[in-house]
């Protein structure tokens, strides 16, 4: 699990970046924890896309994982970080089970705006609804770290780091058994995979089924670092668009990629919105154009030319 | 026609699209060991069988049995479990992958059922078997080659090769030769048939070409308009005045002359 490039890299990035977390002002900390929060989420749909699925309603689990902080923290009062994303990633990952038996007998456009619809179903229920906070939804309290209360966030950033890393390990793995090689091989050609004797609405299913835990354990991660949520900011389609676009900036060669990706469109965003308050999405959307024109393996594909390597994935 | 008990037995398959009968009347015994050719004119019947066996579509009627086991009803990969797999007229391959990569995750799935799937794919030993197949398929040279950049040869090749990990009983191939040039066929079918003999496989395919046939089957299945019509050994069945008028077309050349 750890004698990979990728995997000795996430070691020690993770490692250089708790460390110097700790000396980084609190804007940059910030912009981590967001970044890492939804990176996890990336992480899902990058498995997904390599497997020629695209879902445009994954806000539907983000949004799960991060109402379950609000209500554990309403209703019972749970404010540990680790029981909080535990729920999350659980109730996210139970409702994408379910809704996979669904999603893997459809492909293509249909996938994609299949998500679409159930996402905006949620949408819909929590905008509607009194007791889920309607329009305004809900402030979240502070999280605990096993009972100890943190003063500043640096603890809570040091947890999402390893959290996402960890993750990006588990996925790294998946990636390289039977089932995960699998990815390009269902996009490539569905018919030889089930003659090879293996099922693919199975496969789909597995890989739905991640992707969901994933996007409910970002969800959580990004409700813990906001200290708040509401279904504009979570579970709305647009939420859905930004991942997809995160994805598409990160590119699907490599489990680091979504953490690079989805640290450049934090950066990217709030400096986009300094410079142009009332045109951000301008600069945002010419961001996208490029990257689809220019670069079309995204910001990793980039980094591998750099790198120097020929065969960029 | 064969000395030992069958191991594939199809009895009354029927199969209709609306109107239009595709195949009927199909009753035929395979034993262990056998070569048959599948030979008929263009829509008569002969991918549809293959189709039908191996779970692609669903016969309208009858009964398909391997090893005394019902195959109707069960998925494509359900009788690829049991012991019976194809290739393809045009080969299904994985195209962005190399000829390594394809073999390894044919190799992976044979070797890691269930919740082996979650296992490392790639060990010392799926290592050693994928050695031993681009070997024996003479792949080596085209290993780290994408599936894309390779002639149609190869991709046949590399199709068989494929479906021949899962360790068959029984293997249907569909057109083998097609899109291969005239200099190159016999080679092809040598690698091809030269190790499903060592492997002791039952083989069934389909083929236009009679100097295919004639070589290497030793028993040969006639289509015509979804029937068989002829169901003997390739000498006498090349000579067969049914198969020469409706299959081979010499009566329709003759006539025309």
């Amino acid at each position: 699990m750890f004698n990979d490039k990728t995997a000795k890299f996430i070691l020690l990035a993770g490692l250089v970046l708790c460390i110097g977390g700790a000396f980084a002002p609190n804007w940059i900390v910030n912009q981590f924890m967001f970044g890492f929060a939804r990176a996890l989420a990336i992480l899902g749909l990058m498995v997904l896309w390599r497997t020629g699925l695209v879902s445009f309603g994954h806000a539907f689990y983000f949004g799960l994982g991060a109402y379950a902080v609000a209500i554990l923290d309403i209703e019972l009062g749970v404010t540990d970080v680790f029981l909080r994303l535990l729920a999350g990633a659980v109730v996210a990952g139970t409702a994408g089970f379910l809704v996979g038996f669904i999603m893997r007998n459809y492909r293509d456009i249909f996938f994609a705006m299949l998500n679409t619809a159930i996402s905006m179903v949620l949408f819909g229920i929590v905008v509607k609804t009194e007791s889920l906070g309607s329009t305004d939804g809900f402030a979240i309290s502070m999280s605990t770290i096993l009972g100890f209360a943190p003063e500043s966030k640096y603890p809570l950033f040091v947890i999402i780091t390893l959290i996402g890393l960890t993750s990006a390990l588990l996925v790294n793995f998946y990636l390289k058994t039977t089932v995960g090689k699998l990815t390009t091989a269902i996009r490539d050609n569905e018919i030889r995979v089930e003659y090879l004797g293996f099922s693919v609405a199975h496969a789909i299913h597995l890989k739905y089924t991640i992707s969901t835990i994933l996007a409910g354990g970002a969800g959580a991660l990004m409700a813990m670092s906001l200290g708040q949520v509401d279904p504009e900011s979570m579970i709305n389609w647009t939420v859905s668009g930004e991942l997809v676009f995160v994805t598409i900036l990160s590119g699907p060669g490599n489990v680091i990629a979504p953490f690079i990706g989805s640290l450049v469109f934090e950066v990217l965003r709030t400096y986009a919105f300094e410079l142009a308050p009332q045109a951000w999405q301008l600069i945002m959307g010419a961001t996208f154009l490029t990257i689809i024109f220019f670069v079309p393996g995204g910001i990793w594909s980039l980094l591998e030319k750099l790198g120097g390597k020929k065969n960029a994935k | 026609m064969q000395n030992n008990p069958p191991i594939l037995e199809v009895r009354d398959l029927l199969k209709t699209f609306g109107a239009v009968v595709a195949a009927k009347d199909i009753n035929v015994d395979i034993s262990k060991g056998e070569v048959v050719g599948i030979i008929g004119a263009n829509g008569a019947g002969k991918t549809c069988f293959v189709n039908m066996v191996t779970g692609y579509l669903a016969p309208t009627e009858g009964s398909i049995k391997f090893e005394g086991k019902e195959l109707i009803g069960l998925e494509t990969r359900k009788i690829t479990h049991a012991g019976i797999s194809r290739s393809f007229q045009v080969s299904q391959v994985f195209h962005s992958m190399t000829v390594s990569e394809n073999l390894m995750i044919a190799l992976a799935i044979a070797n890691n059922k269930g919740a082996q799937a979650l296992s490392l794919m790639d060990t010392p030993e799926l290592r050693r078997q994928l050695d031993g197949v681009l070997d024996r398929y003479k792949l080596e040279d085209h290993k780290d080659s994408t599936v894309s950049a390779l002639a149609q040869g190869v991709r046949k090749l590399l199709d068989i090769a494929m479906a021949v990990v899962s360790k068959p009983r029984i293997l249907l191939l569909d057109e083998p030769t097609s899109g291969i040039s005239v200099e190159e066929k016999f080679d092809f079918m040598d690698i091809v048939m030269g190790a499903l003999k060592e492997d002791g496989v039952t083989v069934l395919f389909v083929e236009h070409d009679m100097e295919i046939v004639a070589r290497y089957v030793n028993r040969v299945l006639a289509f015509y308009q979804g029937e068989i019509i002829a169901d003997m050994p390739p000498k006498k069945a090349l000579a067969d005045k049914k198969v020469q008028e409706f299959v081979i077309g010499k009566e329709h050349h003759k006539k025309k002359k």
